[in-house]
């Protein structure tokens, strides 16, 4: 009998995501930039994270409508963001067929101490970490995939990184460890102590790793792949800068020639003006939405 | 044996471990670049996006020299999105393409992800055990043409075919444990 929303179909279309760029955005005509870009997924929002960041208050999930027009304008996977612990969010998602559900600190959570139970869902999830122990809890609850936190909205790729450094040391740190440090390790990570056991003899998360947060630019794309993520998300980058179509297009192909500077240098030329960037610094420290998520 | 793997986007890696699964002498290079495809014995599409896939074929050259070998009868073996990129006809598109295999296609067939599933496929070609089959927002191939030889069927569906030295699947066999089909592609393109 067919099987639907088994752990191998929901980690299987993050697979196929892999040495791609999800793309936010808020109206079907940018749908179709992105598509037409080479974007392997869009992110339907009402707002990009800056334009949240910008306008404060309370960030919800997107009115179905906007997700349903831009599910009808492209023939890619369309995602879309629900708060965290807002389950009933996620059930309309699954409800109006969105092929990924992002549980996003770019939202305003909804529920201070639990994420949702992704494993009651058939429609697969993707959600943010700042560190191995966090990512672990995250696909303890049934995360399909994994992405960096970052800074949302800022254009500034530097938390990304700190996150990424951060994941791939730990998991080295697991390798190298004699199996019996292993539980006080998972004990010391808060994280569920058979994936640390898969995660030191793999060398790899069990699911498709993706950097957001942050880029902005062809050369942030490839930085974060080089770092070993698997694909990048860019949210504020492409449609806050001067030229979205050109932006998008390089940061796609930036993305799949990551180890090529002669490509990098080729694709980064004559976009004008990136996003603008904000200074972590500058950022009141309630306003991080990296510290969203528990 | 040298066997290319696409690697502009989409589940590369996981063909590589299992192509290098089915031999001590097997080598695989992952072609992103023209020059890449030189020297290779075959080449896998893998699954993906077949839209971002065709796209990056087109801005990096590699759409005509991929036509050219399959031409030339170099084995090329695509799955999901390989499979899109390998038909000739696409339902309802007009996206780039190698339209090697006399085929008709019609994408996300199954519907949107939701609707994705895994079930056991019987593949007489590759043995009397059912396959494990993972179909991802998959399409299928709608008919077929005297010269392409069906393998394998889901209900009335058609998920597995071959040409010649062309092979096609609609599934990800690149997902399972289970070497049975990459072996298969190997000895058909290579034994023969």
């Amino acid at each position: 009998m067919a099987e639907k929303g088994t752990l191998k179909v929901k980690t299987g279309l993050a697979e196929m995501l892999k040495g791609g760029v999800i793309m936010d955005v808020t109206t079907p005509e940018q749908a179709k930039i992105a598509e037409e870009a080479g974007a392997c997924a869009v992110m339907a929002l009402e707002r990009v994270p800056a334009d949240i960041r910008a306008a404060g208050g309370v960030a919800r999930m997107a009115d179905p409508t906007i997700i349903k027009a831009i599910m009808e304008t492209v023939t890619i996977p369309v995602m879309a963001k629900v708060r965290i612990g807002h389950f009933v969010e996620a059930q309309i998602l699954e409800h109006l067929g969105v092929d990924y559900i992002d549980e996003s600190e770019v939202l305003t959570p909804a529920d201070e101490q639990h994420h949702i139970d992704k494993l009651a869902f058939k429609v697969p999830f993707v959600c943010g970490a700042r560190n191995l122990g966090e990512a672990l809890r995250r696909i303890g609850e049934g995360a399909a995939m994994i992405r960096t936190k970052g800074e949302p909205g800022t254009g500034n790729v530097v938390e990304a990184v700190r996150h990424m450094r951060k994941v791939m040391g730990e998991i080295r740190r697991l390798q190298n460890m004699p199996r019996e440090e292993l539980m006080a390790a998972a004990k010391e990570m808060g994280a569920p102590y058979e994936l640390v056991l898969s995660v030191a003899e793999n060398g790899r998360l069990p699911v498709v790793n993706f950097a957001a947060g942050g880029i902005a630019t062809p050369a942030d794309a490839a930085l974060m792949m080089q770092l070993g993520c698997d694909g990048i998300f860019v949210g504020s980058g492409i449609f806050k800068s001067n030229n979205p179509a050109a932006r998008a297009k390089a940061v796609v192909a930036a993305t799949t020639h990551f180890n090529d500077p002669k490509i990098l240098a080729e694709v980064s030329r004559d976009l004008g003006e990136a996003m603008p960037g904000l200074e972590i610094a500058s950022i009141q420290p309630e306003q991080r939405m990296q510290d969203r998520g528990w | 044996m040298l066997i290319g793997v696409l690697a502009l986007q989409g589940a590369f890696r996981e063909h590589e471990k299992m192509l290098r699964a089915c031999g001590e002498d097997m080598e695989t290079r992952q072609v992103r670049l023209p020059g890449q495809l030189e020297g290779i014995d075959g080449l896998v599409i893998p699954g993906g996006e077949s839209t971002t896939m065709g796209k990056l074929m087109i801005e990096f050259g590699l759409l005509e020299p991929i036509r050219e070998l399959g031409d030339r009868g170099v084995p090329i073996f695509g799955t999901c999105a390989g499979l899109i990129m390998l038909a000739k006809d696409i339902a309802g598109s007009e996206q780039p393409r190698l339209g090697l295999m006399d085929i008709s296609v019609e994408r996300n067939a199954f519907g949107r992800q939701v609707e994705s599933f895994e079930d056991d496929l019987d593949i007489p070609a590759i043995g009397e055990e059912p396959f494990r089959a993972v179909f991802i927002r998959a399409p299928y191939i709608l008919s077929v043409e005297s010269s392409v030889q069906v393998l394998a069927r889901f209900g009335e569906k058609i998920v597995f075919a071959r040409q010649g030295r062309l092979l096609a699947a609609a599934f990800h066999p690149e997902l399972t444990g289970d070497a049975r089909v990459h072996r298969y592609f190997l000895e058909t393109a290579f034994c023969n």
